[in-house]
């Protein structure tokens, strides 16, 4: 196929590009002054509590190489527990510490890390060596989620997600992200995490992509990827549209954990989220933004959580047409 | 979308303001748009030979004034002894150079440069109607009837003209034309009885006397030429065939029949015009040009600059469009690179060290310090003093390189201190990171785009047509802001996202033609 009609098929499709949604979308929906709010994730763990939305608890923050250096005190009586730069982008600096023999810790991945390394790691994201610009930064211990059974199937290693786009509060596409072993345990697609499209209305899975490709099953368990059902799909839908509530930015991505125990969970916003959703989706993202556009501006006024979900789903099911 | 959006109203601003200077400056002015383009320039040199013989004296030299299709530089008068005046002449300018005793023989120069030049000039301002000369008959009626006839076959000035230069001409001239042809006091030459024919008809008429520039000669000659006005401007005729053309390479002297020089209280030995042709820049020649009528665009722009500041400001104006590459690359097609405007950076570094050099040099130190950059990792430095230890190291390597090559007398080697040092660490650092968190590949990738980025940007940055432009008309940069704004409100695909959503379109073709509507 020419590049041309390539270009066309893409356009024909509503595929949101890089260019489009950082010019169109970003820009135009999400407030610049909110940006702080979403790239601190201690601050944004902050403003979602106080919106009483549910996310994993935060063991405590560590500001300064002092603190660094008495990591163990804090660390006591917690044998998993995730350590991460509060201004990590696009998950990077992420150590997730699964369990613990005598005195060293052993991470999703298998790895034995012992207390030197791990103050070498806490200072090191201090530095700012995971946040943009290479600012100073702090690093936040959170519990680790132990993620809902029924996905024990469809991943190896780590904690799988889901990411949902929010439109001005509207919900309008997900996946799940299941990490696979080549991925090391992360729910990165880059990394090569399988990404796997959610039906709004239904919380099913219908396309898997691994390495922008299909794939059917996953490549570690073999379990198939499509046709698989979210458990608690419907409170997971509303919590991320409650999500627009605490931090109204209009183009939002919300990460979402499933927790055996405590259900979804919200573990981090997103102001630019990525676009591999559409593949995962094997859909654009373009007319479902435009179908909720043209429903906010015939609606005229601010809807409530649960009315914006029920709309979405509808919009959904008639193939966002209007 | 009816109203047209701010962002397109300022680019569209910006290219006008932009391309209309440019516009200016390459017809108006006759900037060259492309670099080294030589134009013809002659030197001329008019020699007054003279023999004074004691007592006070005067040389009295036409120097040309307006001169069609040419424009001068560089006059100057060489003089020894003599007092100098120049004047402007109502016809055109005249040199007097005078001297209370001078004995012996003497030689005055003149001197001057031409080029070439879209001039609208006149020769002269516009005369008066000549009045009809009254003359003696028989030839009072043969001009009567000369003129009636020419009258009738012609339609305007020029034709009359050239009518009137034709029967002048003709191999068998009627009766009234040879009248005048043989006749002492009318017939001396053609141009001469062509003008009083003119007169008959009330045409103002000039004699002109130049020379051909092409003629190259050591004495070359003076060339009569017609001139007339049609109440609008002066048209130009050759006497002897009647054609209305100026050659091109004529260069109008004087105007009128007065020799070029005249002399009192010597004796006038001689008059030589030499001709040399040589070639001038055709940008020192748009810049004097620029100058002589006034325009002060020159002075305020790099070219005012002395040189060696100029080599700087030519380099600083490249640098927008090493940028608008850069934007290219990663809005339009899609590539990656470590840190925005580093490939920009390494291109200026490139200027250098010359191309295939400068990537050596690049690979070299980046794979280096990448290897050291590990082997610190393991030390588990903090940040800043880890920076910091691998600018020392890119620093030493640098060194290390440009002694090494200095001793196997490459010449390379010396201007690698040029090398920014601090965007190399930086580099160094960032992709080791994303080595670890991304994988070797994505590194490489991304490091390899830095490159090809570096690459592309110094090829446009090199380009000699580019520079000259950017040079010389340093107005493009609002050209290149134009640009650069509306690629900055390109919300199209990227080419590199053809490919990463392929498997989109193939997913969306058999399962999911709902979405397909648009």
């Amino acid at each position: 196929m020419s590049w041309l009609a390539r270009y066309q098929q893409l356009r024909k499709l509503g595929v949101l590009g890089l260019n489009a949604r950082n010019g169109s979308y970003i820009m135009r929906h999400n407030n610049r002054r909110l940006y702080p709010l979403v790239d601190d994730k201690i601050l944004c763990k902050e403003r979602l509590l106080s919106a009483r939305i549910k996310v994993p608890v935060l063991i405590g923050t560590i500001a300064t190489q002092h603190d660094a250096a008495h990591l163990l005190n804090r660390l006591q009586d917690h044998n998993e527990f995730v350590i991460k730069p509060a201004n990590g982008s696009g998950g990077e600096g992420i150590l997730v510490i699964t369990s613990r023999r005598n005195k060293r810790w052993i991470t999703s991945g298998g790895r034995m890390i012992d207390l030197d390394t791990l103050e070498h790691y806490v200072s090191n994201i201090l530095n700012g060596m995971y946040s943009l610009g290479g600012h100073p930064d702090r690093a936040m211990i959170e519990t680790l989620v132990h993620f809902d059974p029924v996905f024990a199937n469809v991943t190896s290693q780590g904690v799988p997600d889901i990411r949902v786009i929010v439109f001005h509060g509207y919900p309008v596409m997900a996946m799940t992200r299941l990490p696979t072993r080549q991925s090391d345990g992360k729910a990165n697609l880059h990394q090569g995490a399988v990404g796997a499209g959610i039906d709004i209305s239904t919380g099913r899975t219908v396309n898997a992509v691994l390495q922008n490709a299909n794939v059917d099953e996953h490549p570690d368990t073999g379990a198939k990827l499509t046709g698989f059902q979210i458990p608690d799909w419907q409170t997971l839908v509303d919590l991320s549209a409650k999500c627009y509530d605490a931090i109204p930015l209009g183009y939002l991505g919300v990460d979402i954990v499933l927790d055996r125990d405590l259900g979804p969970l919200v573990l981090e916003l997103n102001a630019r989220p990525g676009l591999n959703i559409q593949i995962a989706n094997g859909a654009g993202l373009k007319p479902r933004l435009r179908a909720i556009e043209q429903h906010r501006n015939a609606a005229g006024k601010a809807v409530p959580a649960t009315e914006r979900v029920a709309i979405a789903t509808e919009l959904n099911q008639h193939g966002w047409q209007l | 979308m009816s109203r047209v959006p701010h962002w397109l109203v300022l680019v569209l601003i910006l290219l006008v303001a932009g391309i209309s200077a440019t516009v200016y400056k390459i017809s108006a002015l006759g900037f060259p748009v492309t670099p080294d383009q030589l134009s013809d320039a002659w030197t001329v040199q008019a020699r007054v030979h003279i023999r004074a013989s004691g007592g006070p004296v005067k040389v009295n030299l036409q120097l040309p004034g307006n001169t069609p299709g040419f424009n001068r530089s560089n006059e100057n008068f060489v003089s020894r002894e003599f007092g100098l005046t120049v004047e402007n002449e109502r016809y055109g300018r005249d040199a007097e150079w005078a001297r209370r005793r001078a004995r012996g023989v003497h030689n005055l120069y003149y001197r001057a440069t031409w080029f070439r030049a879209q001039t609208d000039t006149q020769i002269t301002v516009r005369p008066d109607f000549p009045p009809v000369p009254s003359l003696p008959e028989p030839f009072a009626t043969a001009a009567n009837t000369l003129v009636e006839d020419v009258r009738e076959h012609s339609a305007d000035i020029a034709s009359y003209t050239a009518e009137m230069l034709r029967r002048l001409n003709d191999n068998d001239p009627s009766q009234e034309i040879r009248l005048f042809l043989n006749s002492q006091e009318y017939g001396a030459d053609h141009t001469s009885t062509a003008q009083l024919l003119l007169a008959g008809a009330r045409i103002p008429s000039v004699q002109l006397t130049g020379i051909r520039l092409n003629s190259l000669e050591r004495n070359a000659p003076l060339v009569r030429w017609l001139a007339i006005h049609n109440e609008q401007r002066w048209l130009y005729f050759d006497p002897a065939s009647g054609d209305q053309a100026l050659p091109e390479d004529f260069l109008l002297w004087s105007i009128g029949t007065d020799p070029l020089a005249q002399t009192s209280g010597a004796e006038l030995l001689d008059t030589q015009i030499t001709i040399q042709r040589n070639s001038l820049s055709s940008l020192d020649l748009a810049m004097q040009n620029a100058n002589e009528k006034g325009s002060r665009l020159v002075e305020f722009s790099p070219l005012g600059l002395p040189l060696h500041a100029q080599n700087l400001y030519q380099m600083l104006l490249m640098i927008p469009l090493g940028a608008l590459m850069i934007v290219f690359l990663r809005n339009v097609v899609g590539m990656r690179s470590f840190g925005t405007f580093m490939p920009v950076l390494i291109a200026l570094a490139f200027r250098e060290t010359r191309l295939l050099a400068g990537i050596i040099l690049f690979l070299v130190v980046v794979g280096v310090g990448l290897l050291l950059r590990f082997y610190l990792e393991r030390l588990r430095l903090l940040l800043v003093p880890r920076l910091a230890a691998v600018l020392t190291i890119v620093v030493i390597l640098l060194i290390g390189v440009g002694v090494v090559s200095y001793q196997l007398n490459i010449e390379v080697g010396l201007s690698v201190a040029l090398f920014p040092m601090v965007i190399i660490a930086m580099v160094i650092e960032r992709m080791s990171i994303s080595w670890e968190e991304s994988g070797p590949r994505n590194a490489l990738i991304e490091g390899a785009g830095s490159l090809v980025m570096a690459i592309l940007a110094f090829l446009v940055m090199e380009q000699l047509l580019l520079r000259h432009l950017m040079l010389v008309f340093p107005e493009l940069l609002l050209v290149v802001l134009a640009i650069t704004i509306a690629l900055g409100r390109y919300t199209g695909y990227r080419i590199s996202e053809l490919g990463r959503f392929r498997h989109l379109q193939h997913s969306a073709d058999d399962a999911n033609p709902a979405t397909s509507r648009d």
